[in-house]
């Protein structure tokens, strides 16, 4: 257990070391292959109207006159160590583990990010609450009313769900909700969970809902799919020839086989909407990890980037583990190998 | 059609009530390729204390027969009729939480592969004990207790520490006995073993029928044992049902099956095993073609394409479907051969090849 | 084609004493990884030191119970595993570790027929593609045409020339059975391993396949190594029986000899756990229950591995490993207290007489 724990360990290091390693190859490789000098890259950061000496000083500041791999290496030292950082006019510590320091606003990345995570963390936790509860009760309705009316409608609304763009509904739920008919609260509001709890839940009632519409629509397909094939399974048949009740046959050795799968398949979509719900957090307007991720990349903020990315990296990474750790937990047979 | 009425049942009994009495059951599927006959017309019974053989290849109805008595087909998807009565209750007529009620406690079944047929999530265990609890109003506690006596019972050495494993870490045979120890958990009048040594190795297997014998003696319940080894009914049977293509072609007690069969399809079953007790023959006597589709079963006796002697029924057996016939002693056939054209056959071509 | 006239069609690779096939040491463990660094912890000890040899137009049978590596043997024998240890020496000439490459030709001489008809045959290749594929595969253009050498093949095996532009789906397990063994016959092979051939058909379906092997053997010369569960199907087809147990064999012997006087202990308790279709034999048994299962390849009983389930156990098989020796001749056991043996004293004299 221990030694798996740190296979898994030194395999997200790795995985980690890769992500920022492409990260910032595509930030500096591509424009210099692009003829990019690191003065012409530096104007960026300056504004139009700065001299060449401005412009230079800036360059060297940013460390875009060093080789790819000391910058690269500087970058990582802060991560791990912590570093010092010239502003120009002073000189500041970032300690580790230090994401650096956005080139635009000068403010250190880190607590923006973290700040930015509750926002996306709030969202995607309500969504995923309500699509897991939405689409697994629509999924095992349809499995076991197979062929009737409740499943074939309940189908065809998770085939449009799975096809209508978030952006789109997304907008259309705010212009009618929110604006039209005032049940909910308007786009872009966001009080923190620690401030009044129930402002919360309201204020993101939409977004929940809207992104939740996008994942049960997918989750109902899923479970339905499993629960189909595991009715079928002969412990099932076993389970009925006890003289067990049939909603005992469904709830306590159907669903759990059923269910096993879906494990996987939410640690990933969970994992990577809490990298940033991009679409979504535009639509309604949040400032999460998506949004700042967007700016980051318009405004050419390579820390932030880089930031966004390892963050978005290590939550997808994290939540696998905990998926394969919970499926020890749920399949007694994986558990004992 | 087939027998209906009280005297013309096959009866090679040892007297006393039939605890289970099915007559004339058919069990049709309907699908999108046509009407699946897996049953169609079939009569038996079983007392307690007995134990009836049902034998026959892949798609003769045999494993589809055992479901119908544990009313386990979906209304839906089958058409049942015919009448399975277990101690008088018709499992047929009864309505689906009736016959809930009955399984586990007045029948119950063990499956051919204890590896799949158990719950890989829940303890062996938590399996009995959740059966003991369906019909027994007891604690959790007594129930346990009462599930590692089971496991005593049916021989898992250690069964208080066995008790909370997980199926996957028990042996196949182990397993068979823990599905053993959970179907007797209620103490069934009936059980139904459907290829319970199949999917188990020899040595094994002729343990896991010891212990159904053994126990069928203690609990006293009726056994139905279903299978497509001859020598497994040989060992268990008392009387045997051999099936073909939804409908029984001989009937009777094991006796007269294996020393006097008078079923051309029976004597294709003997003739194509290897005998291990006997003089080894120099060629299998196999059965000509394959077991027919239950889409287009063939007209007349659906056995009669396979058949060797067909030609002696002077085409009877291509346009009529022979009737299951007493032939005295309760041993029934269903063949339009006489029947002492049968036993001459059997006599002198069939048994001096075997 | 250079390869194969290397291996000798009948010049110097046949071996004087008439064996085709010899196996010497042969081992197969499967290891099992674990922890930080993936290091080997354990093995699936599937087969452990086998030695027998094969002659050529003989069946030889591998029987034994799940995990006893009959099987994994079979795959060894084909090259479908690369073994771990021991010598496999075919016609005289070695084959354990030859290559890919090098194998190519050895592969026209020596088959494989699978248990499962199902799924051994590809669902989107007609019949003919299937039965032909040999052909192409070793690039050998048969007299008269693929197509021809096809029908023949179909013809041989009881099935119809018609059915060469039919689909494996639209055959029943029986058939498609005959179609696996018609591709396996296209090479004319030597020698056939035949893994569990009939154990997932009907009974009277199996007769059928078993008289058409036996058929082809006569017919066509061929060699047979024969892997079943089955005793009965086992006594039935084969000239030499070795029985085995947990990856070593533990009896080898003529059919007649290995049936009429077992002497390894758990051939004798196997024999007595068949089935037998007779009621009369219900009364009369007298039966030798072994107790539990058969212990895990992975960890197996030391020295004798049957000392966990046998009766006549004594200290000196948990000790000592007996060896395989010839107690008669040509009735291998691998026993310290055999049954039916020969009075040591009167060993000479025995097989003598």
């Amino acid at each position: 257990m221990v030694a798996y724990l740190i296979r898994r360990l030194l395999a997200t290091i790795g995985l980690l070391f890769v992500v920022s390693v492409i990260t910032f190859s595509i930030f500096f490789l591509v424009p210099k292959w692009a003829g990019a000098t690191p003065d012409s890259m530096a104007t960026r950061y300056v504004g139009r109207t700065a001299t060449a000496d401005v412009v230079h000083q800036t360059a060297v500041r940013l460390g875009f006159t060093d080789p790819f791999y000391v910058q690269y290496a500087d970058w990582a030292k802060g991560l791990v160590a912590g570093r010092d950082f010239d502003m120009g006019t002073s000189i500041e510590h970032c300690p580790a583990p230090c994401l650096g320091y956005s080139f635009i606003t000068a403010q250190p990345v880190l607590p923006d990010l973290l700040d930015r995570f509750t926002v996306t963390f709030s969202l995607a936790i309500g969504a995923a609450v309500i699509w897991v509860t939405a689409g697994i009760s629509i999924g095992v309705l349809s499995a076991l009313k197979r062929g009737s009316l409740v499943d074939r409608f309940s189908m065809v609304i998770a085939l449009a769900g799975v096809s209508m763009p978030i952006f789109w509904t997304g907008l259309i739920a705010l212009s009618f909700f929110s604006y039209r008919w005032g049940i909910t609260a308007v786009g872009g509001a966001y009080t923190p969970f620690t401030q009044n709890p129930a402002l919360w839940a309201w204020d993101l009632m939409l977004p929940w809902v809207t992104l939740a519409l996008l994942f049960s629509a997918q989750y109902a397909r899923l479970t339905r799919a499993g629960m189909l094939e595991t009715m079928n399974e002969d412990y099932i048949r076993t389970a009925r020839a006890k003289g067990l009740r049939e909603r005992t046959v469904v709830t306590k050795h159907g669903l759990r086989g059923a269910l096993t799968p879906l494990l996987t398949i939410f640690g990933l979509d969970f994992g990577l909407l809490i990298g940033g719900a991009v679409l979504t957090e535009s639509a309604f307007g949040l400032n999460g990890l998506g949004k700042y991720a967007v700016d980051g990349i318009r405004a050419n903020d390579l820390p932030k980037i880089l930031g966004v990315t390892l963050f978005a990296a290590l939550f997808v990474v994290i939540a696998n583990l905990i998926v394969d750790l919970l499926y020890a937990v749920v399949d007694p047979r994986v558990r004992t190998k | 059609m087939t027998l209906t009425s009280e005297e013309q049942q096959p009866a090679p009994a040892n007297g006393g009530g039939r605890f289970l009495d099915v007559r004339d059951l058919k069990v049709h599927f309907p699908t999108d390729d046509g009407l699946v006959k897996s049953v169609d017309g079939l009569s038996f019974h079983v007392e307690r204390g007995r134990t009836l053989g049902i034998v026959g290849e892949s798609g003769s109805g045999k494993s589809v027969t055992s479901l119908s008595v544990m009313g386990l087909h979906k209304r839906g998807a089958a058409k049942i009729s015919g009448e399975i009565l277990v101690d008088g209750q018709d499992v047929v007529a009864s309505s689906d939480e009736e016959v809930r009620r009955m399984r586990g406690k007045r029948m119950a079944m063990i499956f051919q592969d204890p590896l799949s047929a158990m719950h890989p999530y829940y303890t062996v265990g938590d399996q009995i004990i959740e059966a003991y609890r369906i019909h027994n109003d007891v604690s959790k506690k007594k129930a346990r207790t009462h599930a590692i006596e089971m496991l005593d019972r049916v021989g898992i050495p250690e069964p208080d520490r066995r008790v909370d494993a997980y199926p996957h870490q028990y042996s196949g045979g182990m397993r068979q006995r823990a599905m053993i120890a959970m179907a007797l958990s209620c103490d069934p009048d009936l059980l139904i073993a459907d290829e319970p040594t199949t999917a188990l190795d020899v040595t094994v297997q002729a343990q896991i029928l010891d212990l159904i014998r053994d126990l069928q003696r203690e609990f006293n319940s009726a056994v139905i044992i279903i299978t497509h080894d001859l020598g497994v009914v040989a060992e268990l049977a008392d009387d045997i049902l051999v099936m073909y293509a939804g409908r029984s072609v001989e009937y009777g007690t094991a006796e007269q099956i294996f020393n006097e069969p008078e079923h051309p399809y029976t004597w294709g079953l003997l003739g194509s095993m290897p005998r291990f007790d006997r003089e080894r023959s120099t060629r299998l006597l196999p059965i000509q073609g394959s077991p027919p589709s239950l889409i287009n079963v063939p007209e007349g006796c659906p056995f009669h394409p396979r058949c060797r002697f067909e030609q002696n029924t002077r085409g009877l057996a291509k346009r009529e479907r022979p009737e299951l016939v007493d032939t005295g002693r309760g041993h029934f056939v269903a063949c339009h051969m006489s029947q002492a054209q049968r036993q001459q056959i059997w006599r002198d071509e069939i048994k001096p090849k075997l | 084609m250079t390869a194969t006239q290397t291996t000798g069609e009948h010049g110097p690779g046949s071996n004087p004493d008439g064996s085709l096939l010899s196996v010497s040491g042969l081992v197969k463990h499967f290891p099992i990884r674990q922890g930080l660094l993936q290091r080997q912890v354990a093995a699936v000890q599937a087969v452990d030191g086998v030695n027998f040899t094969v002659r050529k137009g003989e069946t030889l049978s591998l029987v034994g119970e799940s995990g006893c590596g009959k099987s994994t043997t079979g795959r060894l024998l084909t090259r479908l595993e690369e073994p771990t240890a021991g010598t496999i020496m075919f016609e005289g000439r070695d084959i354990t570790h030859l290559r890919d490459g090098q194998m190519r030709p050895l592969r026209r001489d020596v088959q494989m027929i699978f248990q499962d008809p199902y799924s051994s045959l590809n669902p989107r290749h007609t019949v003919g593609k299937i039965v032909g594929a040999p052909f192409k595969l070793q690039h050998v253009e048969p007299e008269g045409g693929v197509k021809k050498a096809v029908q023949e093949l179909l013809e041989l095996v009881g099935l119809s020339p018609e059915h060469y532009n039919r689909y494996p789906h639209e055959f029943s397990g029986g058939q498609r059975q005959r179609i696996g063994i018609a591709r396996t016959l296209a090479l004319k092979p030597k020698l056939i391993v035949a893994d569990e051939p009939v154990s997932a058909l009907d009974v009277s379906i199996q007769a059928q396949v078993v008289n058409l092997l036996e058929d082809l053997q006569e017919e066509l010369d061929l060699t047979y190594i024969f892997i079943a569960h089955d005793l009965s199907v086992v006594r039935h087809v084969s000239d030499r029986v070795a029985v085995m147990y947990l990856g070593k064999i533990v009896e080898l012997a003529d059919r007649e000899t290995l049936y009429d006087r077992p002497m390894h202990p758990y051939t004798v308790a196997l024999m007595s756990a068949v089935p037998v279709p007779d009621t009369k034999r219900r009364h009369e048994r007298e039966r030798i229950r072994l107790e539990g299962d058969v212990p895990s390849p992975i960890n197996p009983p030391p020295a004798c591995r049957f000392h966990t389930r046998c009766w006549k156990a004594q200290d000196k098989c948990r000790n000592e490993e007996p060896p395989l020796v010839e107690l008669l001749p040509g009735h291998q056991v691998a026993c310290h207290f055999p049954e039916n043996a020969p009075q040591p004293t009167a060993e000479a004299s025995t097989s003598a007489g």
